[in-house]
């Protein structure tokens, strides 16, 4: 088979490479320059488009002994991941670029132009499972479980994806780079969203979106309680920041519970009434018919609570037996049956 | 293997690597006064005499370097320092848009970070330089012209300057003029004395040397100030202990090459029109982006190892990665750090749109070439380009 292997730099993909490559399949390493200007981010934080990381990911492919390009894709990371990130904070949403990008970019431009190209299958080093039957499920190491940033990839997209290293925990990783002799194996891990270098997302957004002044609004009494200089700043759910100088009059901590971006109001109150108890979610992958009991994950890495859901058209409806707390929309629902993705969506709306 | 990519760098020549290998195995630094550092010396100035000789310049007049990069920042920043510091009114660097990044990125420093005023030179659609756009800048304002400089030979789509002309120009308004002929040199005539520019860079790998070792052939008398300081070798121009065996492999490389230059020309012509014409029946759409493959008097000629065509429709690096697969090693033009293909800042400068730009391939062909490396890639260009093509068409659709 003639697979193509995203190499990020990171250690994760070099194994998922070596791995293809020792299954007997044709590998091609891929680095995707996601950055327009790389040489700008020689400093920036462990993303996933520095200089240093294209130079980790030569390296490795040289090792394998595999042949290794790098493919421009930031014009497409700009318009379809960066500028929809902006553009859904500036809406008030709070969406995941990783999973945006896995949508949009892994699993559609590059898989699109690897099979044009003649390729069979791409290669990632995602920690997830793939069935041979298309089914996806979460990595044998729950702390790196990346499952939920691929749940709402469509069957098709699945097809053609090959997720390797889904039964080895990240440590097992870490020892077998050693033992092949790639270098990124002790590399660090990474955690920030990759295009914001020094991980103030706040500070970035308001580079790009400007001062867009508002008041914080108590969401008991209607008060104004102060002002902010912008609503992209904050998350619902958020608690610290919120540079109040008062507490509540009951003493309780307040946190964001609605942005309103038309009015630039932010909305504060008590912890309880950021309970969810109802999802609506669109873009939804969601192959199954009916009503399916399964467990409910918002988002990455946070912890399921037990839920059905339901197709409704495009959309899909989720309702939480237990509530979810400080959910916003934008981020990505995904739904388990244990181990198993069932399919999954983008929030749209929340109900208490 | 089907090299077609000569241009990057060439295969040693056996002169080069035989007189490379017998000076490695020699001890003695051309600067010591003993035996061994007479013998060394003494070659380093038989290197330099055979080189001087077939470019018509004086032996004192090669400098030699450890590339081509580095003589272009040398001319360059050279020139510029020591003539702004004689007149702080000399501040304008004329340069054609279609450099080499070695020129370019200099110069671009220069007008970032030295109070440079940068003007690029317009070019035709065939990546030409005109005499007259030429003329034109330098009117604007004779006496703030630092230098001027413009490539012999271009590295990407091979159109040939009117060196000869161009030089005529600067030295009208008494300026001194700097050719980068690193491409040029060991194909077609380059030569440095009489009228011609007043500095010239030029470099081993390119024609069958090693890499690492260059030289800047540059008139005795035109001031320049030294990029490196130190033991003072090289004319005080550039210090630095003399690479014996890379400038003694040099000179075989380009002696060789010379030799056999008038044959290889028509050889390599011959093949490259071959090639060209043989993938054009494969892939009608594909087009030819730089000067005519047979010039007529009066038309720019071109490099005769160069062929630089577009595929519309497809990105240059899918045809890359595909031909590569199949053996076939050519390029895209020019790669940035990443290893990133942008569309081509030569193309660009032609006229040509980005899309044109991005869909081009460069085939250069050199002294290990034959029929069946054309064989080759006309036998899998049509493949390729319509796969290429099939992931092309998708992007266009997405957008991206």
């Amino acid at each position: 088979m003639r697979v193509l292997a995203a190499m990020s730099g990171g250690v994760d993909s070099a194994v998922a490479a070596a791995r293809a490559v020792d299954a007997g399949h044709d590998v091609t390493g891929v680095h995707l320059a996601l950055s327009r200007a790389p040489e700008s981010d020689r400093t920036g934080a462990r993303g996933c488009c520095t200089l240093e990381d294209a130079r980790d990911a030569r390296r490795a492919a040289d090792v394998l002994g595999i042949p290794f390009y790098v493919w421009d894709l930031a014009e497409r990371f700009e318009t379809d991941v960066i500028e929809d990130f902006v553009q859904s904070y500036a809406a008030g949403r709070t969406p995941n670029p990783c999973v945006r990008c896995n949508e949009r970019i892994k699993f559609a431009a590059v898989l699109d132009r690897a099979l044009a190209l003649g390729f069979d299958a791409v290669v990632t080093g995602h920690h997830a499972r793939l069935d041979p039957d298309g089914t996806l499920r979460r990595s044998v190491d729950p702390d790196k479980d990346q499952s939920y940033v691929l749940g709402t990839l469509r069957p098709a997209q699945l097809a053609a994806a090959r997720f390797p290293l889904g039964d080895s925990t990240k440590t097992q990783v870490r020892r077998e780079a050693a033992e092949r002799g790639l270098a990124v194996a002790d590399k660090p891990d990474s955690h920030d969203i990759c295009f914001i270098a020094d991980g103030d997302t706040g500070g970035w957004l308001r580079d790009r979106l400007g001062s867009r002044p508002g008041p914080i609004v108590d969401a008991g009494t209607g008060e104004t309680l102060g002002e902010h200089d912008g609503a992209f700043a904050f998350t619902v759910g958020q608690r610290r920041g919120l540079g109040l100088g008062r507490p509540a009059p009951d003493g309780r901590p307040r946190y964001v519970l609605d942005i309103s971006p038309v009015t630039s109001t932010v909305t504060v109150g008590p912890a309880e009434a950021l309970d969810v108890h109802r999802l609506v979610a669109d873009r939804a992958a969601w192959p199954h018919e009916g009503v399916l009991a399964c467990q409910a994950q918002v988002r990455a890495h946070g912890d399921v609570v037990p839920a059905e859901a339901a197709a409704r058209g495009d959309e899909l409806v989720v309702t939480l037996a237990a509530p979810v707390r400080g959910t916003a929309p934008g981020q990505a629902v995904v739904l388990y049956d244990g181990d198993r993705v069932l399919g999954g969506g983008h929030i749209r709306a929340i109900g208490g | 293997m089907t090299y077609l990519d000569h241009a990057a760098t060439t295969p040693m020549r056996p002169e080069a690597l035989a007189a490379y290998t017998a000076v490695l195995a020699d001890t003695g630094n051309a600067s010591s006064l003993h035996a061994s550092g007479r013998r060394a010396r003494r070659i380093v100035e038989e290197s330099r005499e055979a080189l001087a000789e077939m470019l018509r310049a004086r032996p004192s007049d090669v400098v030699f370097t450890g590339g081509g990069t580095e003589s272009d920042n040398l001319a360059l920043k050279g020139l510029y320092w020591s003539r702004r510091g004689a007149d702080p009114a000399r501040r304008r660097v004329l340069v054609s848009a279609v450099e080499h990044r070695a020129v370019l990125d200099t110069v671009r420093w220069l007008g970032d970070a030295q109070g440079a005023e940068v003007e690029l030179l317009d070019v035709d659609a065939t990546g030409l330089v005109h005499p007259e756009t030429l003329a034109a800048a330098i009117a604007r304002d004779p006496q703030s012209v630092a230098v001027v400089s413009v490539m012999w030979a271009n590295s990407e789509v091979g159109t040939i300057q009117p060196v000869a002309e161009l030089a005529a120009v600067a030295h009208r308004h008494g300026l001194p003029f700097h050719t980068d002929a690193v491409q040029a040199f060991g194909q077609i005539p380059v030569e440095v004395g009489g009228d011609g520019p007043d500095a010239a860079t030029i470099s081993a790998h390119k024609v069958g040397g090693p890499v690492g070792v260059g030289a800047l052939v540059v008139r005795r008398g035109l001031a320049l100030e030294p990029l490196t300081h130190g033991g003072g070798q090289e004319r005080d121009i550039r210090s630095g202990t003399l690479n014996t065996a890379g400038v003694a492999a040099f000179a075989a490389a380009a002696t060789a090459a010379r030799a056999q230059a008038p044959a290889e020309r028509a050889r390599l012509s011959a093949l490259r029109d071959d090639l060209v014409d043989r993938i054009r029946e494969r892939v009608p759409g594909a087009v030819l982006n730089g000067p005519p493959l047979a010039a007529r008097p009066g038309e720019p000629g071109r490099l005769p190892g160069n062929a630089h065509l577009s595929f519309p429709g497809c990105e240059g690096d899918s045809l890359l990665m595909l031909l590569d697969a199949r053996g076939i090693e050519c390029s895209t033009g020019s790669a940035c750090s990443a290893g990133v293909a942008r569309p081509s800042h030569v193309l660009l400068a032609m006229g040509a749109g980005e899309e044109h730009a991005r869909a081009s391939l460069r085939f250069s062909l050199g002294h290990t070439s034959r029929a069946a490396d054309v064989d080759a890639v006309v036998a899998a260009i049509g493949p390729v380009v319509e796969r290429a093509s099939r992931a092309g068409a998708l992007t266009a659709v997405t957008g991206g």
